[in-house]
């Protein structure tokens, strides 16, 4: 009663408004007079438009939003345990969360970082407030993201592969593509890297893939833990976005930042395709058990959320502003996802790969073909045969399908540009970087490393651009090396110092578990390298043999 | 439903033995105790660099050669940069509930204040001050908090970096506590002029010292100068000098019982980030092979911004005179706030 009271009071206390009290805070800001602010990261757009805070929120209703929707997450992860979830999820999926969750806290952290970025750039201080809680908000997606890895280690059959997870991140064949992902956000000109890769394709197009659909699918696994997280992580994006789309329209307002702005769209549109995609799509497709016909694929999903809901209401109205928009690229995503089988590539892949990665992948069966079939007509064909090898294949004392020449399956290049490998044979593209030969997943991979992360665009010189670097070509780390000594090397050994990490089976079972004596005497080969030996003219029948694809062998 | 592609029908720890089926612990790090705490697990080497796992190298870089993250971006040195833990061992999920429980706890107070017009009472003279002065206060609090948010983008460790971050959070939500409170009190005040506090800051010579202090750490290119100079040196020659020495101590001598427990939650906060920073600079103060390098690199730092400091503070030294009750001098609070810089250099060994 007193409780009533009170709060009545106080609600009958004449307050100030949430647009008022957000103009006092973005007035916390001045032009200093004494010292300049440095201005440390560079970029070769112009914002002189002050933008707008669309969401008007203030750190006093900020916190305890927070705090109550992690007392849900944890609420619920409590109850998962009670309810004895683990018992009934399916390992299927709880495998691929070992590469999900070794990736995602490093891009979401690095999201935090860039908000320093942005926020020194953007004149005004209104925008300010909205990237200080977008900073705080990704050190949170980051940590529950650690806290929800460590919970399935615990409470999971085979915690291997969670108890190395952030050096099997900076290892592995398959990680590489969500480093290039996360680096993407902050390395780099700063508004290419923090708002539009980012913010204005990211985190507006593909987190809905990445944080609505994949929880749905977990839930379809037995696995209600992901979906309490992620949908809770989901529901902090709209203020992201919101902070992307005022930069936006910031950005509009200088006709000398369209050239850029047009570039940039072309890059982060279709390299967050090459890399969400790849990932999510294989995730939700191959790491579930469950097929049911009604419910949607990933190409029906991104149909709905990157096609009908960011192409066509938010790319294409940039068009009246004067930018061009590339339409052919969003409809050559599409193809690929459909006809050319993108994912589907990409698992088969990582399935091939099996001994270099840090979790488990089971075969799909005939259980699965027919779903595949129903969704992907003409799989079958292609798959089929390749996922029965798979499973003759998953039995310790078989030869290993990634060198096993039955098969018929060719080890891939990889993408210069996205590092996803070049799955779509005919699709391969090769170019020179300084002097230097790349293979390229597609021409507009090509087109990103060696046209738009350059010096100059279209003779515009462009000197805040970053430049791809390292050794970006996994396969060239172990170039000659024994398959079990680059397994060693990579430390996806258990701690019996035999037992891989790393099983292509669901048999929780020493005697079926594959050890180093069952992957060595076979060399990891870097198809880069060899492409570069080669003298031109095999150079150039290998390419076309390459582009000409594969045929998989009939298993019986 | 059973656990479908389980070949033990579950898909529970335990259901069967194999090897590594009890590994259930990160095992990629070393823990700083025996047994790495809940805040190591969730931070430790989610950034990662060359030197921790990133075999690859990085794989984007600057125009300048420079790789997301570069030792270059601090002059401190180090054998090693992943030493560090902070001991507030903060991650969100206890980053929130310190943050929320403050701002519940500071509503409430501005609420029952209203509701029994506590603030009405205030000394006309205080009510003056609280305008001009703790309005101006929340500009150097701001300034802090984007300088840290700036910070936390460059240091090569995530355990730094988070640090910084949460630093930023506190901050930035005391700049808005005391812009939310003032204007709210100021609502219920006859003449309440709510823009005071900004044009004080600009214009007012008792800020210019502490305003030139706040924007030279603003304009500090280097990441570790801009965390030392706030908590080795503005937060106890000027922050506390001003939050306690004479907000906390003088408020309730003029009849105001609200702005402490309002600004007093950030002496609390300094204690997790002096006691943070403490633990870093001291780490690269030891260093085994930088040390040297690393105290004069600090000793240089405490020049520079310990002249701010004392600048700042004589500029502020009107202040004091200005209540109608007086239950500290100037010099007492300053006295009190060199005693603990002094200290604090001690622990450093400065
Ligand atoms: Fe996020
Ligand atoms: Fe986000």
């Amino acid at each position: 009663m007193a409780d009533t009271l009170t709060l009545n009071k106080i609600k009958n206390q004449r307050g100030i408004s949430v647009g008022e009290a957000a103009a006092k805070i973005a007035d916390l800001g001045w032009n200093p007079s004494y010292v300049q602010e440095a201005m440390t990261y560079p970029t070769d757009y112009k914002i002189k438009k002050i933008p707008k805070d669309p969401m008007k929120q203030v750190l006093r209703s900020y916190f305890p939003m927070e705090e109550e929707k992690d007392n849900r997450v944890y609420g619920a992860l409590d109850a998962a345990l009670r309810g004895d979830m683990f018992r009934n999820v399916e390992p299927r999926w709880i495998e691929w969360m070992k590469l999900f969750l070794a990736i995602i806290p490093f891009p979401e952290i690095s999201a935090a970082r860039s908000m320093a970025m942005v926020a020194r750039l953007t004149p005004g201080e209104e925008l300010r407030t909205g990237f200080t809680m977008q900073m705080v908000d990704e050190f949170r997606h980051s940590t529950i993201q650690m806290n929800l890895k460590k919970w399935y280690m615990e409470n999971y059959i085979d915690p291997a592969g969670f108890d190395i997870t952030e050096e099997a991140f900076g290892k592995c064949y398959a990680t590489t593509i969500g480093r290039q992902f996360g680096e993407g956000f902050l390395t780099g000109d700063a508004i290419t890297a923090a708002s539009i890769y980012l913010t204005i394709v990211a985190e507006t197009a593909f987190t809905n893939t990445l944080f609505v659909a994949m929880p749905s699918e977990a839930a379809r696994n037995g696995d209600y833990a992901l979906p309490t997280v992620f949908l809770s992580v989901q529901s902090d994006e709209s203020r992201h976005i919101g902070n992307g789309h005022s930069m936006l329209m910031s950005m509009l307002k200088e006709p000398d930042n369209y050239q850029l702005l047009e570039r940039d769209m072309k890059y982060a549109f279709w390299q967050n395709h090459a890399i969400v995609d790849a990932a999510i799509g294989t995730f939700i497709e191959y790491g579930t058990t469950n097929r049911d016909k009604d419910k949607e694929s990933y190409a029906e999903m991104w149909h709905r959320w990157i096609f009908e809901d960011y192409y066509r209401t938010y790319m294409l109205p940039l068009e009246k502003y004067g930018v061009k928009i590339h339409h052919d690229d969003v409809h050559e995503a599409w193809k690929r996802i459909t006809e050319k089988m993108y994912v589907h590539t990409v698992a088969q892949f990582f399935a091939v790969g099996w001994p270099v990665n840090f979790w488990r992948i089971e075969a799909q069966t005939e259980k699965d073909f027919e779903w595949f079939e129903h969704k992907y007509p003409g799989w079958y064909a292609k798959f089929g045969e390749f996922w029965k090898w798979y499973e003759k294949l998953s039995h310790k004392g078989s030869k290993v399908v990634t060198f096993n020449e039955e098969v018929g399956y060719v080890y891939p290049h990889r993408c210069w540009s996205c590092l996803v490998p070049c799955l779509i044979r005919e699709d391969m593209v090769v170019d020179e970087i300084d002097g230097q030969l790349h293979t390229f997943a597609h021409e507009n991979d090509r087109w990103t490393a060696v046209e738009a992360f350059a010096d100059e665009y279209q003779g515009r010189p462009t000197p805040a651009m970053g430049k791809f670097s390292g050794k970006r070509e996994w396969e060239t780390m172990y170039h000659g090396v024994d398959l079990a000594d680059a397994i060693v090397d990579l430390n996806f050994v258990r701690s019996d110092g035999k037992t891989l990490i790393p099983q292509p089976h669901l048999r929780f079972d020493d005697k079926e578990m594959w050890t180093l004596d069952d992957v060595r005497g076979h060399t990891l080969m870097s198809p880069l390298t060899l492409l570069r030996e080669m003298s031109p003219e095999d150079r150039k029948q290998h390419i076309a043999d390459y582009q000409a694809g594969f045929e998989i062998n009939p298993c019986n | 439903m059973p656990a479908t592609s389980s070949s033990v029908g579950s898909g529970a720890a335990g259901a069967a033995t194999f090897a590594d089926s009890d590994s259930r612990k990160y095992r990629y790090f070393e823990p700083r105790g025996k047994r790495a705490s809940h805040y190591e697990d969730m931070t430790v080497d989610v950034q990662p660099d060359p030197e921790r796992y990133l075999t690859q190298g990085w794989i984007i870089q600057f125009p300048n050669g420079e790789g997301a993250y570069d030792k270059s971006a601090t002059k401190a040195q180090s054998s090693n940069w992943h030493a560090f833990r902070a001991p507030d061992q903060e991650w969100e999920r206890t980053h929130y509930q310190r943050q929320s429980k403050i701002e519940s706890l500071i509503q409430g107070v501005i609420a029952n204040a209203r509701k029994f017009g506590v603030h009405k009472k205030f000394d006309k003279a205080w009510t003056k001050i609280l305008q001009a002065h703790l309005g101006a206060w929340k500009h150097a609090e701001f300034g802090l908090g984007t300088s840290l948010m700036q910070a936390q983008r460059y240091g090569y460790t995530q355990m730094i970096n988070n640090a910084t971050l949460t630093n930023s959070s506190y901050k930035l939500r005391l700049s808005q506590d005391i812009t939310l409170y003032l204007a709210e009190i100021g609502l219920d005040i006859d003449g309440w002029n709510d823009d005071l506090g900004k044009e004080t800051w600009l214009t007012d010579p008792a800020w210019q010292g502490t305003r030139e202090f706040v924007e030279s750490i603003m304009g500090a290119e280097d990441y570790l100068e801009q965390y030392f100079a706030i908590n080795m040196v503005f937060e106890p020659l000027v922050g506390e000098l001003f939050r306690s020495g004479f907000m906390v101590q003088v408020a309730a001598a003029n009849g105001d019982s609200v702005t402490p427990p309002v600004i007093s939650a950030a002496e609390a906060d300094y204690e997790r980030n002096l006691a943070n920073s403490i633990d870093l600079f001291h780490l690269l103060i030891t260093d085994e092979k930088h040390a040297a390098h690393n105290k004069k690199l600090f000793a240089g730092w405490i020049k520079k911004y310990s002249a701010l400091a004392k600048k700042a503070a004589t500029g502020l030294q009107p202040i004091w005179s200005q209540p109608h009750s007086k239950p500290i001098s100037f010099s007492d609070a300053q006295a009190q706030s060199v005693e603990r810089y002094e200290k604090i250099k001690g622990e450093l060994g400065l």
